[in-house]
């Protein structure tokens, strides 16, 4: 299939990353299989603890210390930025030395990456300004008079009112939805193909959620990358993804496309999710307050490694004998939708 | 900005003012004075003093006043005249006796603080990100004992070794031949033969704490997200450590510059008397033990200026270092 191969932008295969501690072996990262293509937005729903961060930690070889990538490949088509030929490279990022120049090429200017917190995200003592520009100097070799001229532009995108005055302003005289604004085009600056976004507007409110969130989706036209939106929020994916992995436990349980994720999932952890999630209408139509379904039990704790699958304790159609001692392989009951699970394989 | 400084520097006459009133009455404190002390020690050798003699002299250095009054008669002549008044000890004009011994000391301890910054800022940088490293444990070992252990202890094992072992005498700050040579390159190279001990003994305690302080606040800071933020745009892992966390790392340090410039300048008084210098911390020492208050007054009003003007550097570094303090405190 070679014309499929020429949009293929991330592909991580058997992605293991483990921490080490003195308790025991946090197995954060336990067997992740993905695929990305160009522009495409590829939305990670998991709980807490899931691994969803340290997966996107893993691709940017940032994962701290006493993490480390045990086994898989992240594959990444790197095509030339100056568009001398549309072949990509393949580069194995597990390969790379993570303090190695090669990565450090590919961090904020092939895969960006976004955090969760805005407030936390710059520096305090240096201005927002010289923290975007820096590197913009970095990756495009460029003087400091034409990185400050892209970096105002750069403002002027991501809708910061002022940017002029706002690049020699230090983070702590923004609001976090003007600093989340500016983080985004930190990230943006080299004009990425991949954009990391791990819960970016879960410390904002829900006006300058919706904001931040359209501001992404224009850029992402307009800049024609592709963004992996890490997130515990459905309605977010809903609003943002093209297609959605699942995750529980370090491994992907179930991946589609949105619409198939919402309103035909297969994973009894994915129908799950639905119902945890709080509907206002079902809210006020009640007269008794009546509790939300939730998944019942708790996560398992991180040493443990359950046999079988490791939602056996939790799944309302647990097979004894099944679930509880091979783990389910990865099937695909219709074509482009994967699961996890021993009921449909 | 400017207006600040202003305030600062005039805020800073009432607190001399207090130092100098509190210095005075502490050095009056015991009881006695420099003649009773001294007429004690004639009468401890079999001499027999005048009681005229004593009278005329408590007279002429004023000691019959009230103390208030010899306050005011002291400081007005050291605002009017920058004249510091007389020492008994030494017998003569405190000024003449203090200009050389406290340039001296003010070198020493300025040398000990260049050795200290110069030694500790990239060791405590090093040790906070190899931390639980064989490095942290090395210096965190050397640290504890350089806290630990007196100058004066250190000052005397120091000097025993290198009489013993290399034949060196390194007390004095120069060499038995040079004291009362004029000044030249020959000097000066003697003058630096000697020097480094006393540098050193300073420089460790200072040091080490300095160390400590360091590696905790980077140990804080390289947890924070910018700092993963900054390695996620593809600086060098260089360049991430000191844009970032070093960058507010610094702070502790460079607020404390005033203090330890001064905690140099009294701490080394018993070293001074160990390893035998000229300088001023023995000069305060044996001003105290014959209650010469003149010469003890005018080291520590001297002291007090120098803590009051090291805290106002300290402030403008760091304003000048850090914007939250420049923004936050000096225009509201």
């Amino acid at each position: 299939m070679p014309e499929q191969d020429q949009n293929l932008l991330l592909e991580i295969k058997g992605l293991r990353t483990y921490f080490h501690l003195a308790e025991g072996v946090v197995h954060a990262v336990d067997g992740v299989d993905l695929k990305m293509h160009r522009k495409e937005t590829l939305g990670i729903v998991g709980e807490s603890g899931c691994g969803k961060s340290i997966s996107a930690y893993s691709m940017l070889r940032l994962v701290p210390p006493p993490g480390k990538i045990e086994a898989g490949e992240i594959l990444f088509y790197k095509t030339p930025k100056d568009g001398s030929t549309n072949q990509a490279e393949i580069v194995n990022l597990t390969k790379l030395d993570p303090n190695g120049s090669e990565i450090r090429n590919i961090r904020g200017n092939y895969i960006s990456m976004v955090f969760q917190e805005p407030m936390t995200a710059m520096s305090p003592v240096r201005t927002v300004g010289q923290q975007i520009m820096e590197a913009i100097i970095l990756h495009q070799k460029v003087s400091k008079e034409e990185a400050r001229k892209q970096t105002i532009e750069m403002l002027r995108r991501v809708r910061m009112s002022n940017p002029e005055r706002v690049i020699d302003d230090y983070p702590f005289q923004l609001s976090g939805g003007m600093r989340q604004r500016a983080v985004i085009a930190m990230a943006l600056c080299c004009r990425p193909s991949l954009l990391i976004a791990d819960e970016p507007t879960t410390a904002l409110d829900v006006t300058t959620e919706a904001q931040i969130l359209n501001l992404m989706r224009d850029l992402q036209d307009e800049f024609g990358m592709a963004i992996m939106y890490i997130t515990h929020n459905l309605g977010v994916i809903a609003e943002m993804a093209d297609n959605v992995a699942v995750m529980y436990m370090g491994r992907v349980v179930e991946q589609a496309d949105v619409s198939t994720i919402f309103y035909n999932p297969l994973h009894p952890y994915t129908q799950g999710l639905h119902q945890s999630i709080p509907q206002l209408k079902d809210a006020l139509s009640r007269k008794e307050h009546k509790r939300l379904d939730v998944i019942k039990g708790m996560v398992p704790d991180p040493y443990s490694r359950l046999k079988g699958c490791p939602f056996h304790p939790r799944c309302p159609k647990f097979i004894a004998g099944v679930c509880d001692e091979v783990e389910p392989r990865m099937v695909e009951p219709e074509p482009g939708h994967t699961v996890k699970c021993h009921l449909y394989g | 900005m400017v207006n600040y400084i202003l305030l600062r520097l005039l805020r800073m006459i009432p607190q001399m003012l207090i130092i100098s009133v509190l210095a005075f009455v502490i050095i009056q404190l015991p009881p006695g004075d420099f003649l009773t002390e001294r007429i004690n020690r004639l009468k401890a050798t079999g001499l027999t003093v005048d009681n005229a003699e004593v009278e005329r002299l408590t007279k002429m250095y004023g000691l019959d006043q009230p103390m208030a009054a010899q306050y005011i008669k002291w400081i007005t002549n050291i605002i009017t005249k920058g004249d510091f008044g007389y020492s008994w000890t030494f017998a003569r004009d405190v000024n003449e006796i203090i200009g050389s011994r406290m340039g001296m000391t003010f070198f020493i301890s300025f040398l000990a603080f260049v050795v200290c910054w110069s030694f500790a800022i990239p060791v405590g940088i090093l040790v906070a990100v190899k931390q639980y490293s064989v490095i942290d444990y090395f210096f965190t070992f050397l640290g504890f004992i350089g806290l630990a252990t007196p100058g004066f202890l250190l000052a005397l094992v120091l000097m025993y070794v290198s009489f013993e072992y290399f034949g060196l005498k390194v007390g004095g700050l120069f060499s038995q031949e040079m004291i009362l040579a004029p000044w030249s390159w020959a000097k000066f190279v003697d003058f630096l033969k000697h020097i480094w001990l006393p540098v050193i003994i300073l420089a460790i305690g200072g040091t080490a704490n300095l160390i400590r302080t360091l590696r905790a606040t980077m140990l804080d800071e390289l947890r924070k997200q910018y700092v993963t933020v900054a390695r996620a745009k593809g600086l060098s892992e260089f360049k991430v450590l000191m844009l970032y966390p070093v960058r507010i790392a610094i702070n502790p340090i460079v607020s404390t510059f005033g203090w330890l410039l001064v905690w140099f300048f009294s701490g080394g008084t018993v070293v001074e008397i160990v390893l035998n210098l000229d300088t001023a911390g023995p000069m305060l020492w044996r001003a105290l033990m014959t209650q010469d208050m003149y010469t003890a007054g005018a080291y520590i009003v001297i002291v007090g200026f120098l803590t009051a003007i090291g805290s106002l550097i300290s402030d403008l570094l760091l304003a000048a270092i850090d914007p939250r303090v420049r923004f936050g405190g000096l225009e509201a």
